[in-house]
């Protein structure tokens, strides 16, 4: 059997694949938490339970109303969005002009009343979400048996994050939003509508949430807690990159998923803290973190 | 007290930043076309006035009419398309934004802007650097992009906060020829200037502000016979 750093290599490229699969759930879900956070400056706990929303509603459209993996892909993150507008026009924009801990407790509080709902009716056990014909299935690379599914999360998960650091970085709303987030009273002064502008970031960044919630459905079971499990470390993982950098989410949340996935071969004990070990560290080293920029 | 073709009409503005009241019923107007100067020392309420205007101020009780237009009950994004340009004291350039996206930042609020082969024309340097970071540009580059992005617009009023601002004299004369080209465009423009001999040279009507307050006003004609009262009151 080949061998690597005494590992079993089949061991080491499984590893690594799980935690790029991690890693994608984890750039998706830091990418939207960081669009929101430099915009509206709101910390967004909120984030992991529209994530737990994304995958509910994507089972809930099948058991229900019989609706396939393929249209949920569309509609659950257009429902989630939808959500997201909502909450950012009728409660967390009254909260701009008090402290920013107010937005902080809102969408926790929020997060805590979504669960709640979610588990009084559906209970803490998982519900299983079928993996799409198209998408069954596995193939054997050689060295590795890579089920088809998997390889897809991290194909979507790339096109989405590259799809919207171009969309930011090389449009015009891109520019409004990059304008706003520096200085969003003057952006207005100039005839921007700053409020609508912030609405949309919040229902695009929540349906993002939705969008990583209805990919990771047949990965992981749909449960209330899905959400709770994994928005901590998409915390750290946004702290790492530096807090509201779009690029810096991206990339860190890839890297962080794959140096979870390395620690399982070589220290599996290490494995759940590793990126909290690097989070303190980056702390202590660069304080605005990886790619953030030091703010004046 | 204002007349009556102005453009822009200020009566009574008062205004607050939080408990500190900064603006003391500030009264003046501006006809089509005009370059207005408001002189003062520092900390008068100048820099206050155009932000009190263009409604980075909220908090502001008095009238004001733009184009026949009340400006006090618009909301801050619908305060441009009333045809208002904002060039700030701190140029406002972004520095996640190119050259290019700065200039083309601002939404065109009415035909008749200039097109971007006028205004590079115009400002030579930032075609050169288009490409560049914004915040890259020299300070006299930002302070052009700072102008040029607002000539696009449409606008037909210019608030300008203090565009020589720590800038080399060839850059000040430079933004002086800018200035005089847009007024022969029709262009009207209020301008805070603490440079006095700068506004001297453009300016047609003067407003001169002490405590929150429009004390003196006169034409620029006028300047020789008030030379005496400008010394007394900003030391110049």
């Amino acid at each position: 059997m080949t061998m690597i750093f005494g590992i079993p290599i089949q061991a080491f490229l499984g590893q690594l694949l799980v935690g790029l699969i991690n890693g994608s759930f984890y750039a998706m879900l830091s990418l939207g938490l960081a669009v929101i956070f430099g915009l509206l400056r709101v910390i967004n706990f909120a984030h992991g339970a529209q994530y737990m929303l994304g995958a509910f509603t994507g089972y809930l459209l099948l058991t229900w109303l019989g609706i396939g993996y393929w249209p949920s892909l569309i509609l659950v993150p257009l429902i989630v969005g939808v959500i997201g507008l909502l909450i950012e026009k009728f409660a967390l924009s009254h909260l701009y002009s008090v402290d920013p801990l107010y937005g902080l407790l809102f969408t926790f509080g929020l997060a805590l009343v979504l669960e709640g709902i979610f588990r009084y009716y559906f209970g803490v056990s998982g519900n299983p979400y079928p993996t799409p014909d198209l998408l069954a299935g596995g193939t054997n690379l050689g060295f590795m048996f890579l089920p088809i599914y998997r390889g897809w999360v991290v194909i979507a998960s790339l096109i989405v994050c590259i799809g919207v650091w171009l969309a930011i970085e090389k449009t015009k709303l891109g520019a409004y939003l990059r304008a706003a987030t520096e200085n969003p009273q003057l952006v207005q002064a100039f005839g921007v509508n700053v409020p609508l502008l912030l609405t949309l970031t919040y229902g695009i960044g929540s349906g993002l949430a939705g969008l990583a919630g209805i990919l990771a459905a047949p990965v992981y079971q749909v449960s209330p807690l899905m959400g709770s499990n994994l928005i901590i470390v998409v915390f750290a993982v946004v702290v790492v990159g530096g807090m509201g950098s779009i690029l810096g989410a991206i990339v860190t949340g890839y890297i962080l998923g794959l140096a979870e996935g390395l620690t399982k071969v070589f220290y599996p004990e290490a494995s759940s803290v590793v990126i909290f070990v690097i989070m303190a560290v980056v702390l202590l080293v660069r304080p605005a973190g990886l790619f953030g920029r030091e703010e004046a | 007290m204002t007349r009556p073709n102005a453009l822009l009409s200020v009566s009574d503005l008062n205004a607050w930043y939080g408990e500190s009241h900064a603006l003391h019923g500030v009264n003046l107007d501006i006809l089509p076309g005009e370059m207005v100067t408001l002189v003062g020392r520092n900390g008068v309420g100048k820099t206050t006035t155009l932000r009190a205007i263009i409604g980075l101020i909220r908090k502001r009780t008095g009238a004001l009419q733009f184009d026949g237009k009340d400006l006090m009950r618009l909301p801050l994004h619908r305060t441009a398309h009333t045809g208002i340009g904002f060039v700030p004291e701190e140029r406002g350039i972004f520095a996640s934004l190119t050259v290019e996206e700065n200039l083309m930042l601002p939404p065109v609020v009415a035909p008749g802007g200039m097109s971007l082969k006028e205004i590079f024309d115009l400002f030579p340097n930032l075609q050169e650097r288009r490409n560049s970071q914004g915040t890259r540009l020299s300070g006299g580059e930002q302070q052009m992009l700072a102008m040029a992005r607002m000539l696009r617009t449409g606008v037909r009023l210019l608030l300008l906060d203090e565009p020589t601002e720590g800038l080399a004299p060839v850059i000040v004369q430079r933004i002086g020829e800018v200035l005089v080209e847009l007024k022969a465009r029709g262009m009207t423009v209020l301008l805070v200037e603490q440079n006095f001999r700068f506004a001297s040279r453009i300016a047609d009507r003067f407003f001169l502000m002490e405590h929150g307050k429009v004390t003196a006003d006169f034409p620029a004609d006028e300047l020789e016979k008030r030379m005496n009262l400008l010394h007394q009151v900003l030391g110049v």
